[in-house]
C-alpha cells in the first residue's frame, strides 16, 4: 500500500497525542505544574494537527464534515465521530489544568476512556479491511493501542522529569508500555511475513482450476490508480533494514533512557528532562517509521491481477 | 447510506463474462471509457493525456494471463499453456465492502437492483472504499477528486430515450466476440443465469466473502494441437476423391 505522507503523519501524531492525553485523564502528572499545562496544550496539539494531516489527502476536502454521517458501517466515520466527542472531555481536562491547576476525575477518565476509543477507531479503519491480510488482524488494533499508550507514557515521563512530578512511576510504565508494544510489533510482523496469502492469482482469475496462472499482459503499459496507490512496493532487505532501527529507535532506546533514570535516582532536572525528551523524539521517529513501513510492506489483493 | 440493502436484493443486475469467447481486443474498455466520460457525473479524466506518461480513471480494463497446467510447457502454441483474456469492471458485490466503509454516504447498494453507485457530489476522495474494493473495480478521478467506479450504464440500461437494443451497458452493446452478457442475476429463468449453470459460471476471490454478482464462464477445455493434428487434411491426398475431381486426379496423375 502507497505509504501517503499525510496519513502516516496523522497515526503517529493523533496516536501520540491521544497517548499523552489518555496518561494526563488518569491524573499521573501535578496538574498545577507548568509542564503539565503545556502538556495538555501539546496533547490538544498532535491530535489537532494529525486530524488536518489525515484531511489533506482528501480530493474534496471541503466536504470532509459529511464523513461524520456513517458511524453506523464505516469505521473511519466512527473515527472522526469518536475525535470530535473526545474534544470535550480533553478541552474540559485542559481547562481545569490551565486555568484552575485542578485535576477532575470525570472528564479525565472519560477522556482516557475516549481516546483509547478513538484510537481503536482509527486502527479498525485498517483491520477491518479483508483486502489487506496483513492488516486484517486484532494484533492491528492491540498494537496502535499499545504505540499510543506507549507514546503518551513517555512523552508524560518527559513532562514529569520537567517538573510535574511522577519521575518514577511515568518512566516505568512508559518502559514497560514501549517494550510491550514492539513484542506485540513483532508478533504482528511475523504474522505478516509468514501468513499464506488467501487470495492468489489463481482465486483472482477463477483459473486456478486450469492452471498456474501468471500476468501475461498489463492492461496498460503505464502505471494507474490502483498500481500507484496499491502496488507500492518496497525492497525486502530495505524493509528489514528499516524495521530493525525503528525498533532501536522507538523501541530499546527509550525504554533504555526511560530506566536508567529512575534507577540512578534521577530527579526532575534539566539534565533528566533532556534525557527523556531524547527518548521521546526516538520513540517518536521510531514510531514514525513503523508507521510507514505499516503501509509500506502491506499487500493488497488488486495486485493479484498486476503480476504480485 | 452505506448500510447494505436487505439481501438478496429482488433483482440482482450484473454481467456474465465469457473467458472462452473474450479475445482481448479491448473494445468494452474504450466504449466504456467513451460512455461513461460523457454519462452520469463528471467526466473521466486522464492526467498527462498526450503525453509519455499518460494514465487516467477507467472503469473496465482487460488483463491477459498465462495459464499453464500442472506439468505443461511454456512454449506458446506448441506447448501446453494458453492465453486467457480477462475483462474486470466492477462485481457489483452482494456483500460490498466498498460500500460499509464509506463514511459520507457517497457510496451506495441500491435496494432495488443492487447496483453499486458513488453519489459523486458526496464523496470526499479518501480512497478508502477503493481500498477495500479486493478486485481493484474502483478508481480516483484525480482532476474531480472523486471515486469512479462502472454504473452498469445505469443511463443506458433504464433510458428510454434510446432503442431497446441499446438498452444495456456500453461494454456488452460493444463486444464484437459477444463475450460479455447483461441480465438478471437473481431470476433463475433469465438468459445470462441459463448461461451460468450451464457452464459452470464462477466467483472471483470468493474467498473474499464479498458474494459478487457478477460471473465469469471459464474457458473451455482445450485439446493440445497435436490431438488435431491427424484430421487436418493433408495437400498430399487425395484418397476417395469421386466426380469432377475424381476424374481430374486421375488426368493430372496421368500427364
Amino acid at each position: 500500500m502507497h505509504p501517503a505522507f499525510s496519513i502516516v503523519i496523522f497515526t503517529t501524531l493523533s496516536g501520540l497525542g491521544y497517548g499523552l492525553a489518555a496518561v494526563l485523564g488518569l491524573g499521573l502528572l501535578d496538574p498545577a505544574a507548568t509542564a503539565t499545562k503545556i502538556a495538555h496544550l501539546l496533547a490538544l496539539a498532535l491530535i489537532a494537527t494529525g486530524l488536518l494531516s489525515s484531511t489533506l489527502h482528501l480530493g474534496n476536502p471541503q466536504r470532509a464534515w459529511r464523513a461524520l454521517s456513517q458511524w453506523r458501517s464505516s469505521w473511519l466515520s466512527r473515527e472522526g465521530v469518536m475525535a470530535l466527542i473526545t474534544f470535550v472531555p480533553l478541552a474540559w481536562s485542559a481547562w481545569a489544568s490551565l486555568f484552575d491547576g485542578r485535576y477532575l476525575a470525570l472528564p479525565g477518565l472519560v477522556g482516557t476512556l475516549l481516546c483509547a476509543v478513538t484510537v481503536y477507531c482509527t486502527a479498525m479503519i485498517y483491520a477491518s479491511l479483508r483486502s489487506v491480510q496483513a492488516w486484517h488482524t486484532p494484533l492491528t488494533p492491540l498494537c496502535y493501542l499499545m504505540f499510543s499508550a506507549a507514546g503518551g507514557l513517555v512523552l508524560a515521563s518527559f513532562f514529569g522529569f520537567a517538573g510535574a512530578g511522577s519521575t518514577v512511576l511515568a518512566p516505568a510504565l512508559a518502559a514497560t508500555f514501549t517494550a510491550a508494544a514492539w513484542i506485540a510489533k513483532l508478533f504482528w510482523r511475523h504474522r505478516m511475513r509468514t501468513l499464506r496469502p488467501i487470495s492468489t492469482p489463481e482465486t483472482a482469475t477463477g483459473l486456478g482450476r486450469i492452471g498456474r496462472v501468471r500476468l501475461f499482459e498489463r492492461p496498460h503499459i503505464n502505471e494507474n490508480y490502483l498500481t500507484s496507490e496499491m502496488g507500492f512496493k518496497i525492497a525486502r532487505k530495505h524493509a528489514a533494514k528499516l524495521s530493525a532501527i525503528a525498533f532501536l529507535l522507538g523501541g530499546a532506546v527509550p525504554v533504555l533512557l526511560l530506566l536508567v533514570l529512575p534507577l540512578a535516582g534521577v530527579g526532575a532536572g534539566p539534565s533528566a528532562s533532556l534525557i527523556a525528551l531524547l527518548a521521546a523524539c526516538c520513540h517518536a521517529a521510531g514510531v514514525l517509521m513503523e508507521r510507514w513501513l505499516f503501509f509500506a510492506e502491506a499487500r493488497h489483493s488488486v495486485t493479484n491481477y498486476y503480476g504480485g | 447510506m452505506t448500510l447494505l440493502p436487505a439481501q438478496p436484493t429482488p433483482k440482482k443486475l450484473g454481467l456474465v463474462i465469457d473467458l472462452d469467447v473474450c479475445v482481448g481486443c479491448h473494445a468494452c474498455v474504450v466504449s466504456c471509457k467513451e460512455w461513461n466520460t460523457g454519462g452520469y457525473g463528471s467526466a473521466l479524466s486522464d492526467q498527462d493525456p498526450y503525453g509519455a506518461d499518460v494514465s487516467g480513471a477507467w472503469l473496465n480494463r482487460v488483463h491477459t494471463f498465462e495459464v499453464i497446467p500442472e506439468g505443461g510447457e511454456i512454449v506458446g502454441e506448441a506447448g501446453e499453456a494458453r492465453i486467457v483474456h480477462f475483462p474486470k469492471s466492477c462485481l457489483h458485490c452482494e456483500d460490498a465492502p466498498c460500500v460499509t466503509v464509506c463514511p459520507t454516504g457517497a457510496s451506495y447498494k441500491r435496494a432495488e437492483d443492487g447496483i453499486v453507485l458513488v453519489d459523486e457530489n458526496m464523496c470526499i476522495g479518501c480512497g478508502l472504499c477503493a481500498w477495500a474494493c479486493p478486485y481493484g473495480a474502483r478508481e480516483m478521478d484525480l482532476a474531480a477528486g472523486v471515486m469512479k467506479k462502472c454504473t452498469l450504464c445505469i443511463d443506458r440500461i433504464y433510458n428510454e430515450t434510446i432503442e431497446e437494443v441499446d438498452r444495456v451497458p456500453s461494454c456488452v452493446r460493444t463486444c464484437p466476440a459477444n463475450a460479455r452478457h447483461y441480465g438478471d442475476l437473481a431470476d433463475p429463468t433469465s438468459a445470462v443465469s441459463i448461461l451460468v449453470a450451464e457452464r459452470g459460471g464462477m466467483d472471483l476471490m470468493p474467498e473474499q466473502g464479498t458474494l459478487p454478482v457478477n460471473k465469469y464462464l471459464p474457458p473451455r477445455p482445450r485439446k493440445p494441437l497435436a490431438d488435431s493434428a491427424h484430421s487436418l487434411p493433408l495437400a498430399e491426398n487425395t484418397d476417395g476423391a469421386k466426380g469432377f475431381f475424381g476424374w481430374l486426379d486421375g488426368v493430372l496423375e496421368r500427364i
